[in-house]
């Protein structure tokens, strides 16, 4: 229905999941876009699985949640069960490449699944903590709601206090991004 | 001490709680009282923050009853004031609101709705319909608007305040938890520049001795005898009645050409007026009626609009309660209701739109 | 010569007088002794005057002072709310036990430990009287109600609430927390007065408990009703100040 770009964020509480997704609508308001975004939350408890329900287009987005993603990105073995039920035959599915002893939980209906190494990207070449914005730099690869330029202003409002004390954090999460795009090159998921 | 919350126009990115605290600033609301519940707590969270800037005050009460109760004692002092809930929380409001009821008392309420019954989800719903239009022991002499995006939810949030102050009855603006939480653009504004803004007064506590200057106000709620409770009654009445054309708002569209009648309410009306317009554009008999006052509802608008129907389907996240006053509305209609029910949980275009298809090509009776 | 005071209070409402209380209850002396509190602080303009649900509704005209007359037990937020939103007001929550020990006692412990600025008048009859007499907070032992017809039965139903001792503990300094009776009138009217005053000084949470009679769901006469308050009741809930705020002591 209408041009409408779904994206379902899960993961483990800590991973930034929706700092992610609040970067990302934020970048689309940016780029003159609509969006909007929703946490999933409920009676707080210890260990959830948090998702993040984002939606960006060029018209007004009609409903907060949605069931199916166009893309389904998840970053915990239980994320991978969790989001099960939003992943559809249009779904590319997203999963980090270390999660092990999933395979058996992977959706069996979706039209791609992508095992990105980002985990080990971000701890190898980068740094642990911006392994959110590598995740993100990945959802703007495969789904290109965003410019790379506007994403990064969207990064530089949210975290520009944080830059301004410390300059390489700045390049390290520009990096990070432009990291995650570069995971999804080549893999044809639009 | 700043004076104006915003001047002129601004684009923001925002969740619908913090919408509201923008609202009710910029409508010059003066003091909140407020009890946590969850899904309106970040309502306070942001007031607090910024009022204090504005030189707005806050109360953290004990209870609802008690932010329902010190509200209605701030309105009472002449100021705008406001209060958000919940779920149970509703509940307890409903007491508070039965007096200002009564008393004709412009008191302002936000509802977001969580699920029900009892504490159920902490969520969405759209189940606080029943109480919000008719709760406390009274006749539901209250306006109820119920908004269905950001946009909405701030420009009527500030009409919320006009209305209580201009015709005296406790006002509402119904929400719920998805509407609190999401975050989408929309203008925030100073509706002093836009709008002629309905300013409070005093009930108690004006200039001069009581009995010597002035008659001193005698504010009551209780009746000692039948005929002069139904003579105070009757008179509120005669005034909600005199009012409600003024009141009533809905929207709609394509119901010249509609065999199929959507009506839904709040956000679940976005995915409803998705669906209808797809399949508008391609050629099918549909059309939809949105209620954005719940009460007093649009009744005259909504026989207008099923004028042509042959049959109407509601939807709701509840088990009827929107249903209800379709049917009282619709009294003497002869047109067939569909019904699709989800309480307590979300409803997508893609669900509104299989179902209409189901009806419009006659598959489901 | 010798000044003789009016017998009606200024701050009366005489339009209102005979008032609507029943013969011999208490209400009326407790309403006589905030009215010549009123008067002799010269407020009448700007007292609002809150009364609850039970008897205490009676008193909704009672005054020629802007007054509310509430929910049962609301009365203490509503004064709250109406002081917050205008502190230069003075405002009086006037309720009965039952009121302001159960139905409201989450608003009277919360307006306590906030220290709102509000004094609070709770009239103490050992029942609830408006609705027929039933068993309040406040039930002696032993006392029967309509719903303690063979006595309140301490084991099953607790003992009666001891209010201003309550207050007391739960505020800081600048509270004031005094009872007294309608049979010791000059007493009861100088704790209101006083009350009035610390709500004026700003300093903080003010409450009265009155001990008052309630003839009619006692089913006592003249000297049945003073002996019951002066002597059961007295022993069981002592008069006195229980927290006055730093150099107001008599």
């Amino acid at each position: 229905m209408g041009k409408v770009t779904r994206i379902a964020l899960a993961g483990e509480g800590g991973q930034g999941v929706q700092s992610v997704a609040q970067i990302l609508t934020e970048a689309a308001e940016l780029e003159g876009k609509e969006a909007l975004y929703i946490p999933n939350f409920g009676i707080e408890q210890r260990g959830g699985v948090s998702i993040a329900f984002v939606q960006i287009s060029d018209q007004k987005i009609p409903a907060p949640k949605f069931k199916t993603g166009d893309i389904v990105v998840a970053l915990s073995d239980r994320a991978v069960r969790r989001v099960q039920v939003h992943v559809g035959s249009e779904t590319v599915f997203v999963y980090d490449a270390s999660i092990e002893g999933v395979e058996e939980d992977l959706p069996k209906n979706a039209r791609k699944i992508l095992a990105i190494p980002a985990l080990e990207v971000a701890n190898k070449k980068l740094h642990p903590r911006v392994f959110n914005v590598l995740i993100m730099g990945a959802v703007i690869g495969a789904t290109k709601v965003v410019s790379l330029e506007k994403a990064k202003e969207a990064i530089e409002k949210r975290l520009g206090y944080k830059f301004e004390k410390s300059p390489e954090l700045q390049e390290l999460n520009f990096r990070a991004l432009e990291e995650g795009i570069k995971l999804v090159e080549g893999m044809e998921v639009e | 001490m700043n004076d104006k919350p915003i001047t002129g126009e601004k684009k923001v990115f925002m969740t619908g709680n913090e919408v509201v605290a923008w609202a009710a600033l910029a409508a010059g609301a003066e003091v909140m009282f407020g009890y946590p519940i969850t899904p309106q707590n970040e309502i306070m969270h942001y007031w607090t923050r910024l009022a204090p800037k504005y030189g707005r005050k806050f109360l953290q009460t004990e209870d609802e009853l008690s932010a329902g109760f010190t509200l209605i004692g701030g309105v009472l002092a002449g100021k705008k004031a406001f209060t958000a809930t919940a779920g149970p929380g509703n509940v307890l409001m409903q007491e508070p609101m039965s007096m200002a009821e009564a008393m004709r008392i412009p008191t302002v309420a936000v509802i977001q709705q969580r699920g029900g019954p009892s504490t159920a989800t902490v969520i969405y719903s759209q189940q606080e319909v029943n109480l919000t239009c008719f709760g406390g022991n009274g006749e539901g002499l209250r306006v109820v608007y119920s908004t269905s995006s950001h946009q909405e939810l701030f420009d009527y949030t500030i009409k919320a305040f006009n209305t209580a102050w201009k015709y005296r009855f406790p006002t509402f603006v119904l929400a719920d938890g998805y509407q609190a939480k999401m975050r989408e653009s929309l203008v925030i504004y100073d509706p002093f520049e836009k709008m002629e803004m309905v300013e409070p007064e005093p009930f108690v506590g004006k200039p001069g001795t009581p009995g010597v200057d002035r008659k001193p106000a005698h504010l009551r709620n209780a009746y000692s005898v039948e005929e002069e409770l139904y003579e105070a009654l009757s008179k509120d009445i005669a005034d909600y009645e005199k009012a409600v054309p003024e009141l009533v708002e809905h929207e709609s569209f394509n119901t010249e050409e509609s065999e199929l009648l959507v009506i839904a309410h709040g956000v679940v009306y976005r995915s409803a007026a998705m669906a209808v317009k797809e399949l508008a554009e391609e050629g099918r008999k549909v059309g939809y009626f949105r209620p954005i006052t719940l009460r007093p509802f649009p009744q005259e608008q909504l026989k207008e609009a099923a004028r042509k129907a042959k049959q109407i389907l509601v939807v709701e996240s509840a088990y009827g309660q929107l249903y209800r006053l379709v049917r009282e509305n619709l009294y003497g209609a002869d047109i067939p209701l569909k019904t699709m029910f989800m309480p307590g949980v979300g409803i997508t275009p893609e669900e509104v739109r299989e179902k209409c298809v189901a009806l419009l090509d006659g598959k489901e009776a | 010569m010798v000044e003789i005071l009016p017998k009606m209070p200024k701050s009366w409402n005489p339009e209102s007088k005979p008032h609507k209380f029943c013969p011999g209850c208490g209400h009326g002396l407790v309403l006589k002794a905030l009215g010549q509190a009123i008067d002799e602080l010269g407020i009448q303009d700007r007292v609002v005057f809150g009364c609850d649900i039970g008897c205490s509704l009676l008193s909704w005209d009672f005054f020629n002072v802007d007054t509310v007359q509430t929910h049962h037990g609301r009365t203490t937020p509503v004064m709250v709310g109406i002081k917050r939103a205008n502190p230069n007001l003075v405002v009086v929550a006037y309720m009965g036990d039952g009121g302001g020990y159960a139905i409201g006692s989450q608003h009277l412990v919360n307006a306590a430990t906030r220290n709102e600025k509000i004094t609070c008048i709770l009239v103490n009859n050992t029942n609830y009287a408006m609705t027929g007499g039933q068993m309040a907070p406040t039930t002696m032992p032993g006392q029967k109600t309509e719903t303690t017809p063979y006595g309140r039965d301490v084991e099953e139903t607790g003992y009666p609430m001891l209010g201003p001792e309550m207050v007391a503990a739960i505020t800081r300094e600048g509270a004031y927390a005094a009872r007294g009776s309608v049979a010791k009138f000059a007493q009861l009217k100088k704790y209101i007065k006083k009350a009035l005053e610390n709500q004026m000084a700003g300093r903080g949470f003010s409450f009265v408990e009155a001990l008052s009679t309630c003839p009619t769901n006692w089913r006592t006469n003249a000297a049945q009703t003073w002996q019951f308050i002066e002597e059961t009741m007295t022993k069981y809930f002592p008069l006195g100040e229980f927290k006055v705020p730093e150099g107001k002591e008599d």
